[in-house]
């Protein structure tokens, strides 16, 4: 499974002047209270704590003060070729960058070495503006008046993650592929968990498999009237608490098959399994609930379950 | 005088489902077991683990069900090695507000790419979005302190050696993972849970012949930016050893470091000289490795083993946080 998110940050006073340097083709250091350039700058004074205000530019040329060499790139890496990762003193600056090096192999990186910057062909004002480093010195170029300081850059973070179920989280979707729906008892408080999990009241793993049934009580719902991203089924449709005949603790689900305002506490209703070929092992073999042909139930049978 | 201690350890290495939570079952039940102290006796519960590294949001809650969160419970997380959490149930206990508490960390290092996930905790704004690998950011920390002449590519094989038993010769035969770290040189991205029991003052007696009492326990913190460091020295070790009162006086030192040479640079920034024995491990489970090694220290003091014992953690890139603590056989 993948998460994604494209994060998007404002950058104040001293990263908006640098991000905008880069976009202009200029690489500008932060000068603290010590005289020091710190490449990238600092928002604030390490030694005094008053915010840094004094930018100065330093050369697109630097020296390599140490370097790893990365065989294999990941996915969001600067270079998609093996490349070096290294800590540049750009000349002018008191303190390291860290960045990509197209270096061809090992052997042409050392400590020591001249790299210059090698801009990225379109520049938004973002770190990324600098494409990598490259061997060699940069020649002497005349920058243009510097633009207004970048308010936003946007990072978008994409993370792989395979998830594990537990034994009885297993055990409860291979029951789910097979058109069954199952529990299990805390030993310590007798109530049936669906899905199974550890009690929260109890801390103790679950017991005892319970088979429940496919109709149940909706305990409490909500009208989904809001349109969003993704968004399967067009508003209004219901979301509701379903407690499961012999359940003690209701699963969330869809609620259709009849108008929206009227579904209501305590209304009995039951599964809609889709078409047995479609099954996988998730709950959406269940399409929805809807009705079932059965009067409410009381309110005392399901008021501690909500 | 002391006033807190470890009565009870517990550590698993075995693969930890995606919440947590069934793996944590057993861990506190051990550890509750070996303090001698009922689940209902726990007066604070403080958690160390990771969204990003566990790919959801809100990892911790999950985890609580394993504590039996009914009736409520007085509880605390931190996005950080639990190391940091048995911190905060430390002054906890020190303010009066508990007597006992169980402090715990758990992470799945395995859902995912845990060395690139491990890039996001370098600066949002100029250096993340580069994705830089935690094991290149350390291969860079590593050379510098070659080039320094602190240490050799061998002596950071001897410190591999030394825990999985095998020959430095050997080890440095292998071809490199990312110049100048060999696959030895980083530590098994493994899944873990681990839990220690703290009581205060008589409660601790009552509940173990020999608590592990902490005399001193200190946490500090380096710049983030890696250019704004000097990555041969440790600064924030050093500082958090002298404010735990770390001496060369320790029979036993439990280090969580990552990284082979990492355990080199920890040794020279905490003055441990040769006479201390080492508690090797096998393995760094994210947001538990660090309070196991408080856990092991601890260990130690209990079983009569040692008299005094120093526990080290750290967190963030290139040793940036680092905690102390210093646990002895007397108050």
């Amino acid at each position: 499974m993948t998460i994604a998110f494209d994060y998007t940050r404002s950058l104040g006073p001293v990263l908006g002047r640098f991000m905008a340097g880069l976009r202009d083709g200029r690489v500008l250091g932060g000068r603290t209270s010590d005289g020091r350039v710190h490449v990238p700058p600092l928002e604030f004074d390490p030694i005094t704590h008053e915010p840094v205000t004094e930018l100065v530019e330093v050369a697109p040329t630097g020296t390599v003060v140490s370097w790893t060499w990365n065989a294999r790139p990941l996915e969001g890496q600067p270079l998609d070729r093996p490349f070096a990762w290294a800590l540049i003193r750009l000349d002018g600056a008191d303190t390291t960058l860290l960045h990509a090096v197209d270096a061809a192999a090992p052997s042409t990186i050392k400590t020591g070495a001249r790299v210059r910057v090698r801009w990225a062909p379109v520049r938004a004002g973002h770190i990324t503006d600098i494409a990598c480093f490259e061997p060699g010195e940069a020649e002497r170029q005349e920058t243009p008046e510097p633009g207004p300081p970048v308010e936003i850059m946007t990072t978008p973070i994409r993370l792989h993650y395979r998830h594990t179920t537990s034994d009885e989280e297993d055990a409860y979707l291979r029951a789910l592929a097979e058109g069954r729906l199952i529990g299990q008892r805390c030993p310590a408080c007798r109530k049936v968990y669906v899905p199974p999990r550890v009690c929260p009241a109890d801390g103790v793993a679950p017991g005892e498999v319970v088979a429940v049934a496919d109709r149940g009580t909706v305990t409490t719902f909500c009208v989904v009237n809001v349109p969003f991203a993704g968004q399967r089924l067009p508003p209004p449709y219901v979301v509701a608490q379903v407690l499961l005949d012999g359940a003690d603790i209701p699963i969330p689900h869809l609620i259709l098959g009849l108008d929206a305002a009227s579904v209501r506490m305590g209304m009995r209703v039951v599964a809609v399994w889709r078409d047995r070929s479609a099954w996988t092992f998730t709950p959406e073999n269940i399409a929805h609930f809807e009705p079932a042909d059965e009067p409410d139930a009381p309110y005392e049978s399901y008021a501690e379950h909500q | 005088m002391s006033e807190v201690a470890v009565i009870g350890f517990a550590a698993s290495d075995r693969s930890v489902t995606t919440s947590g939570v069934e793996t944590l079952v057993p861990v506190f039940e051990q550890a509750l077991d070996r303090a001698g102290l009922g689940r209902r006796e726990v007066d604070f519960w403080c958690s160390g683990s990771s969204d990003y590294l566990a790919g959801r949001a809100f990892s911790f809650v999950n985890a609580v069900d394993a504590i039996g969160a009914v009736p409520p419970i007085a509880e605390s997380h931190v996005e950080m090695d639990a190391a940091w959490a048995l911190y905060e149930a430390y002054l906890k206990i020190l303010a009066g507000e508990a007597e006992t508490a169980l402090v715990y960390g758990f992470g799945k290092a395995t859902a995912g790419d845990v060395h690139r996930v491990l890039a996001l905790q370098l600066d949002p704004y100029t250096v993340a979005p580069l994705w830089p690998d935690a094991v290149s950011v350390a291969a860079l920390q590593a050379r510098i302190g070659i080039a320094a002449g602190l240490f050799t590519e061998r002596d950071m094989a001897e410190v591999a050696a030394r825990d999985s038993g095998g020959s430095a010769e050997e080890l440095l035969g292998h071809p490199y993972l990312a110049d100048p770290l060999r696959a030895h040189d980083v530590a098994r991205v493994t899944d873990g849970a681990a839990a220690v029991v703290l009581a205060g003052g008589e409660r601790a007696s009552r509940h173990r012949e020999r608590p592990a009492w902490i005399t001193g326990i200190a946490h500090r913190i380096d710049p983030q930016g890696l250019g704004e460091r000097d990555l041969t020295t440790v600064p924030s070790a050093s500082a958090a050893a002298r404010d735990a009162g770390l001496d060369h006086d320790v029979d036993v030192v439990a280090l969580h470091a990552p990284f082979t040479h990492q355990e080199l640079l920890l040794r020279h920034a905490l003055g441990i000289t040769g006479s201390s024995r080492f508690i090797g491990t096998d393995g760094d489970a994210m947001f538990s490795a660090g309070l196991s090694r408080i856990g092991a220290a601890a260990e130690e003091i209990m079983s009569g083993r040692a008299e005094r014992a120093a526990a080290h953690a750290t967190s963030g890139p290139a040793l940036q946080q680092n905690l102390i603590c210093v646990l002895g056989r007397d108050r």
